[in-house]
């Protein structure tokens, strides 16, 4: 059907798409606008993304004014923002470790968010702050890490991933982009751990926790934390992290997300209800202590209202 | 921040045949951070009548005197018990004279009146922050899981229910309900009031 009289004659919308369509032909046979955005990948298919902006003379305070930005906490524009999320590096690798609560005001409007992203098979990042923000660049930085592969025949650090994603986002700074995100993976230096946000800081780091439950995993994380952990010992310290901060901050909770990134890439080590390790721990699995880590659990028969039996009075020698 | 969400907490009541129940989470926070998971919100009355106060922390424990206080005054100067129609307008009266400076409070009244044939009828009742009673046949929420609780409890409410039914209908409400907030959970009580006898359960709920 597409004879010469249709190329020329149409409407100036189907000439654009035949015209597009001819351009693809030697290598597709189908268009990108064929499969709706542009394949799914929106206008990252023409190379470098473009976004619309208010259309006033200065964007940037527009937004500054009117998006979520923490010097105004009362401003119209709310994105998900309660999150428990944890990364360390530890002589076995990277534990990595994440709530799975998404919270619009004081509604729990889902139990089950995927905070990891799994950017490729050796980098992970964790979502915290806004949820598009935090998947769509994430997912970027890794077209971004397949183009250095290809280009240099050899896998990105990740240090140059982080700081790839860190220049990104300083780039829109003021527009109300919020991230708050640690990028781990495994490089030639060994294991790593970067924390990047959307104010354009990035920190190399051992140890980061990010979130409004970050204070609750910090304590456990610093009490339990030092760098000759095992595997079993690492990942059970992730998880109690979460469960602490998942137990005692409203805006965490429901499940905890586990990973594990060795020298092969990351491993997902497994998916855990809060409420569950509250009650009964972790189940049949490496370093699980084998009891809920509830605090009533622990403490019964050790409470002031349960206290253990009394030790042998200490008789005074008599004369 | 709301000062109605300041400790969080929510309390539902049900009305059953011839039984009446009444329900709470046991949390009390400190806005995002969680305290106690024992903090109670529902008070016996008389033997017949249990009073639920959520919102404010400060002002569960002044109001839960102060009507202790009025309600014994009544049962002297009577020599009879409050019957829970009486109590709901104390309630009420004793909010509003608070108009100009509320207390941050949405009591849930649920108790059992008696009937001139010597029976027992069912009585539920709410009220808002300054003291207007809303008196409902079926069930009534209050607290900062309410709109959760609201869309629970009219899906699984039916009338007539006995009190074993009735129990396992609001301790599911309210389980469900608060799990869907942020503010409210850490454990539920329930109250199931009968003629003869009060049933108190705690329920295992959502430690998160």
């Amino acid at each position: 059907m597409n004879t010469f009289v249709q190329r020329f004659a149409g409407s100036s919308a189907s000439k654009e798409l035949l015209a597009g369509n001819a351009s693809i032909t030697e290598d597709e046979d189908f268009s990108d606008a064929a499969w709706g955005s542009e394949a799914g990948f929106g206008s990252l298919a023409r190379g470098v993304p473009s976004f619309m902006v208010p259309s006033v003379p200065d964007p940037a305070s527009f937004l500054r004014l009117h998006t979520d930005d923490h010097a105004d906490p009362s401003c119209r524009i709310k994105i998900q923002h309660g999150t428990t999320t944890l990364a360390f590096r530890f002589q076995g690798g990277v534990i990595v470790a994440v709530d799975s609560r998404a919270t619009a005001g004081s509604y729990v409007a889902s139990g089950t968010v995927k905070k990891v992203i799994e950017i490729n098979p050796y980098l992970l990042g964790t979502m915290a702050g806004g949820a598009a923000d935090c998947q769509y660049w994430e997912t970027y930085l890794g077209m971004h890490c397949r183009l250095h592969e290809l280009r240099n025949r050899e896998r990105i650090s990740v240090s140059a991933a982080s700081k790839y994603l860190s220049n990104l986002v300083y780039s829109y700074k003021g527009m109300g982009l919020s991230m708050g995100t640690m990028i781990c993976g495994w490089d030639k230096t060994g294991p790593a751990v970067f924390y990047v946000d959307s104010d354009g800081t990035r920190l190399k780091g051992d140890l980061f926790s990010v979130g409004s439950g970050s204070t609750f995993a910090y304590g456990v994380l610093d009490q339990g934390y030092r760098w000759d952990l095992s595997d079993e010992e690492a990942q059970e310290l992730g998880r109690r992290s979460i469960y602490a901060a998942g137990h005692r901050d409203a805006f965490s909770g429901n499940t905890c997300n586990l990973y594990h990134v060795k020298e092969n890439g990351w491993e997902f080590i497994g998916n855990y209800d809060i409420t569950t390790l509250h009650y009964d721990g972790p189940g049949n699995v490496a370093g699980s202590p084998g009891h809920g880590y509830g605090y009533d659990l622990r403490v019964e028969g050790h409470s002031s209202a349960n206290p253990p039996p009394a030790a042998a009075p200490v008789v005074a020698a008599q004369a | 921040m709301s000062i109605m969400e300041y400790n969080g907490g929510s309390v539902i009541a049900m009305v059953g045949k011839d039984c009446v129940a009444i329900a709470s989470d046991l949390r009390l926070g400190n806005q995002a951070l969680s305290i106690s998971s024992n903090f109670q919100k529902i008070f016996p009355v008389t033997d017949r009548i249990y009073l639920g106060l959520p919102g404010l922390a400060t002002d569960v424990t002044t109001l839960r005197e102060r009507f202790r206080y009025r309600v014994n005054m009544y049962t002297i100067k009577e020599e009879r018990e409050i019957e829970p129609e009486t109590f709901a307008h104390l309630v009420s009266s004793t909010l509003y004279e608070h108009r100009f400076g509320q207390y941050f409070i949405e009591p849930v009244i649920a108790g059992l009146s008696k009937t001139p044939s010597g029976g027992v009828k069912p009585f539920i009742a709410a009220t808002d922050i300054i003291g207007c009673l809303n008196f409902a046949k079926d069930f009534v929420v209050a607290g900062t899981a309410s709109s959760k609780l609201f869309g629970v409890a009219e899906g699984l409410w039916e009338p007539d229910l006995e009190p074993e039914d009735l129990f396992e209908t609001i301790s599911q409400s309210l389980l469900n309900a608060v799990d869907r907030d942020a503010f409210s959970g850490w454990g539920a009580i329930v109250h199931v009031i009968t003629k003869d006898k009060v049933t108190t359960r705690t329920l295992k709920g959502r430690m998160d």
